[in-house]
């Protein structure tokens, strides 16, 4: 009777999935450009102290990277619990620093050489011994532009100390 | 000849491809990005290079740490010696604000720095000083300089310091240089 007849049954239709791959694909390249690879294995407890005043480290090729602190739980049977130095994959002596900043200029193009920065990220919980004996060998080795690697936020997470 | 269309490519895989190459970056990858305060060391002093000219004590500020994380600011008097200096102990929050008032005294107060450019900060800790005090303390000096220099930027210019053409903030920088010595490793103790 009705002019406009029901086609089929009722019910919803499927929703298309065709636009799902360029979803996933915005969302891929978000990724990529936003992280960075993930160069070394940590070996240290690695908790950065907080502070406000910091800048953005410009060129990542021209940064090396010190870790320091703690060895992992997992690692702490066989190297303790007293602070270490992490250079790449190893904990390393202090003694292996100068070796090591020579090792990262040569990496570099010649011009650059003069504008690596050394980034420590050092764990807050690290006495500034071990950090004073690092900063001195950096000095020994000419490696003078450093950077502390700090997260955002208040000193001391905003308590009063 | 009759033209055979050529069949479609089923693209219905192609989210899980996708999705797998997501699932692999979001793993292999850290959302860690680099920011921290930047220092510069001084160079090893050789023997044989002249030590620089002492600096006047009542141009030098300086900010003790001990092992316990105590913190002694020392500053001001324009005698000799070290022995009428100005000494307080104060807290982390503390220093920020002396630090300013030590900077841009311009002479006004004899006891305090002549100006900007001659005064310095010296900054002293233990071999047993906490990283996390170190790293608060150098955030409360670079502080004083940022709100300094972000002060002269408002009066001049009525922007801030980082908004400033490169000409306009050399000047300021100029005029507020951030001298912030980290001395020689010492035992203080305590």
């Amino acid at each position: 009777m009705s002019k406009f007849k029901r086609k089929g049954k009722g019910g919803t239709p499927g929703i298309s999935t065709a636009s799902l791959p360029d979803i996933v694909f915005m969302l891929l390249f978000f990724f990529m450009v936003t992280t960075t690879m993930r160069e070394v294995d940590l070996k240290v407890k690695n908790t950065k102290p907080n502070a406000t005043e910091i800048q953005k480290l410009e060129r990542k090729s021209l940064v090396a990277y010190v870790y320091v602190g703690s060895p992992k739980d997992r690692l702490a049977t066989q190297f303790g619990t007293e602070p270490r130095i992490q250079l790449n994959d190893a904990f390393a002596k202090l003694s292996d620093i100068g070796q090591w900043v020579e090792t990262e200029r040569e990496e570099r193009m010649e011009a650059e050489r003069p504008l690596l920065t050394i980034s420590i990220k050092a764990d807050k919980k690290v006495k500034m011994g071990l950090i004073s004996d690092l900063k001195q060998e950096l000095r020994k080795a000419q490696a003078l532009k450093i950077n502390y690697s700090a997260t955002p936020g208040e000193i001391f997470g905003g308590k009063k100390k | 000849m009759a033209r055979r269309e050529a069949p479609e490519i089923n693209a219905g895989s192609m989210a899980d491809i996708a999705f797998l190459l997501l699932i692999f970056f979001l793993v292999t990858t850290t959302m860690d990005v680099d920011k921290g305060i930047s220092r510069k060391l001084p160079p090893i002093i050789e023997d044989f290079v002249e030590p620089p000219p002492p600096i006047k004590q009542k141009n030098l500020f300086t900010v003790l740490v001990n092992s316990s994380d105590d913190i002694l600011v020392s500053f001001g008097r324009s005698g000799a010696g070290t022995d009428n200096r100005e000494e307080r102990y104060v807290q982390a929050i503390e220093v920020r604000d002396l630090a300013k008032v030590f900077i841009s005294n311009f002479g006004k107060d004899p006891s305090s720095s002549d100006n900007p450019q001659k005064a310095v900060i010296s900054l002293q800790n233990d071999r047993g000083t906490s990283y996390e005090m170190f790293i608060a303390i150098q955030n409360e000096l670079t502080a004083a300089f940022t709100e300094l220099r972000n002060e002269e930027a408002m009066n001049r210019h009525s922007k801030k310091y980082k908004e400033l053409t490169k000409s306009q903030a050399d000047e300021i920088k100029d005029l507020y240089p951030q001298k912030i010595s980290e001395a020689e490793p010492v035992n203080l103790g305590g």
